[in-house]
């Protein structure tokens, strides 16, 4: 078969919606753009588990202790498929995991923002993983048959941690006026994050235009972060709090929200490395993959051992 | 039946999963293979659930109507009856192992026995967690042995976790005189038969590590009596941070 041959295989199956598999031939822009981008979605589920890790030992009561504990393993369960799926276009889990230590490979930015108080847990949930919603529903129609399948699953997990931390927000609102300062404290600093994390506007996507043909993505980022707008906004009004946009208005004509534009300096600094937690969080991995080394040889030293014992 | 021994012996319980769940709570995110982020996780979640069932029938047998949460965060620190095994800092991964691996080994036999217990609610309890501990055994014991047959290094950081944390498994076979008139009454296992399990186990898992038991006779106890090591008001400290910073309020 010519490449031209193979081509055209490719490209009718993506128009008739049929999945690509691990064994098709796919060209190799599009391995390499899904490798990219899932392994970025990978690091983010586990250097997302560090600023959420970092409450479990304060939860204030045994439930919520143990909903986050559920929740944080969740995302290290997504971190697992996400690689694995990488690892189906031939990508090597470990190299992945090397290009995030050196920079050289991105993670969600919001994970560089502090989680300073137990409201920011809900916030994370309500905002953080509402926004990823967003994003993995689309993904779960995604061109990639792996990539795709990985994405039904996460998403379901993804709901219920949306509506952990939205029913954790609720009990801080319906509580004293402290625990209601806190929530809305947690709100003004994760709105914007939050509303970065569907990346630059159309415009300024590199990635997009190539993306939406391959049926990567079915939605721009725009779209996407006015979805999300669409559907937040209501809910902040039951909890009864104030998203920080003052020109944040329902547009009758659009029937969408309008919004204030994002302060794209910030989101620039951050992505560059410059954010709040940056170094804590990659520094937090670097060590963990460091320290864990001699654990990694003991349990292959072992493995070979035992194999010889058996072959023996 | 008396309520004032069984309050104390499922208090004690629900205070090692409690604590032990909040040691392994501090791995999150930093574990040696992505593979232990899940598994530990999944322990401490196993063991904070363990404590939510052992806590509420602790607070019905003390009938003071208290809730789960004020018992596990609003006691004061000699009030905390949990080994002071749990209570042992993360250490290395050799350290955490080795201190599950012997809290394991002694929570199986005592499920076991507690599932035939005439007390309904601990049998219950018993029966619901003994999966979860038979998993929590295998996967301990796994590491134990395959850091114990490892590289020199893992096997050197193991025996060191073993030779450490050796003096506080004493303290697993604590009695006191509730204990013997809880056995006595045929409500709970007798301690030497749990022991004579562990020791079983212990020798079995040790011996195919390559590790050795260590000779000296060193026992350290007093968690059992509210008595703890200095690790323990950190671990409160955190713990009981939201209760006491912001009290009577609900999450």
């Amino acid at each position: 078969m010519t490449r031209a041959d193979q081509e055209r295989i490719f490209n009718e199956k993506i128009a008739k919606e049929i999945k690509i598999e691990p064994n098709d031939w796919m060209p190799e822009e599009y391995r390499q753009t899904l490798i990219r981008q899932i392994s970025q979605h990978a690091h983010s589920e586990v250097v997302g588990m560090l600023p959420e890790g970092n409450w479990i030992t304060r939860a204030p009561n045994l439930r919520r202790k143990a909903v986050l504990l559920a929740k944080v393993q969740d995302e290290a369960g997504h971190g697992l498929y996400l690689y694995s799926a990488t690892e189906t276009l031939g990508a090597d889990r470990e190299k992945t995991i090397d290009d995030l230590h050196s920079g050289k490979a991105k993670y969600s930015s919001i994970f560089n923002y502090p989680a300073l108080t137990w409201a920011d847990i809900g916030a994370i949930g309500w905002l953080v993983d509402g926004a990823a919603i967003m994003n993995q529903v689309a993904l779960c129609r995604t061109s990639y048959g792996p990539y795709a399948r990985a994405m039904v699953k996460i998403c379901k997990e993804e709901s219920f941690h949306q509506r952990q931390g939205y029913e954790s927000l609720m009990k801080l609102c319906k509580g004293t006026p402290q625990q209601k300062a806190m929530a809305q404290d947690a709100l003004n600093r994760f709105w914007w994050p939050a509303l970065m994390m569907f990346g630059p506007n159309d415009a300024e996507s590199t990635h997009s235009d190539q993306s939406i043909a391959w049926k990567i993505k079915r939605f721009t980022n725009d779209e996407l972060r006015q979805s999300f707008v669409d559907a937040t906004v209501p809910q902040a009004e039951i909890l009864g709090l104030v998203i920080p946009d003052e020109n944040l208005k329902w547009n009758e004509e659009r029937g969408h929200y309008d919004f204030s534009e994002i302060n794209w300096d910030e989101f620039w600094q951050v992505v560059k490395g410059n954010g709040p937690c940056n170094k804590e969080r990659l520094a937090a991995r670097v060590k963990a993959k460091e320290d864990g080394l001699w654990v990694r040889e003991a349990a292959n030293a072992f493995a070979k051992k035992r194999s010889m014992k058996k072959s023996a | 039946m008396n309520e004032a021994a069984l309050y104390e012996y499922v208090l004690r319980m629900s205070d090692d999963s409690l604590i032990l769940g909040q040691r392994l709570g501090e791995w999150c995110g930093h574990g040696p293979i992505l593979e232990e982020d899940i598994a530990m996780t999944n322990i401490a979640l196993d063991l904070v659930g363990q404590a939510i069932s052992l806590y509420d029938f602790a607070v019905l047998l003390e009938g003071k109507d208290r809730d789960h949460d004020q018992l596990a965060y609003l006691r004061y620190e000699n009030e905390y009856k949990n080994l002071l095994l749990v209570e042992q800092p993360n250490g290395d991964f050799a350290m955490t192992m080795l201190r599950q691996f012997f809290f394991d080994a002694f929570r199986l036999p005592l499920f076991e026995f507690l599932e035939k217990s005439p007390v309904e609610q601990l049998a219950a309890i018993a029966q619901k967690s003994l999966k979860e501990t038979r998993y929590h055994l295998k996967h301990s014991s796994e590491w134990v042995i395959r850091l114990g047959d490892g590289t020199e290094e893992s096997h050197r950081r193991a025996q060191a976790a073993v030779d450490h944390l050796w003096r506080y498994t004493h303290e697993l076979f604590y009695e006191n005189q509730h204990d013997v008139e809880l056995q006595e009454n045929g409500l709970v296992p007798k301690l030497s038969d749990v022991q004579a399990s562990w020791m079983i186990t212990v020798q079995e898992v040790l011996k195919e590590a390559t590790l050795a038991i260590p000779t000296n006779n060193w026992k350290f106890e007093g968690g059992r009596e509210g008595r703890h090591s200095e690790h323990m008001g950190y671990i409160l400290s955190e713990l009981q941070y939201m209760q006491r910073a912001y009290p009577n309020m609900e999450w």
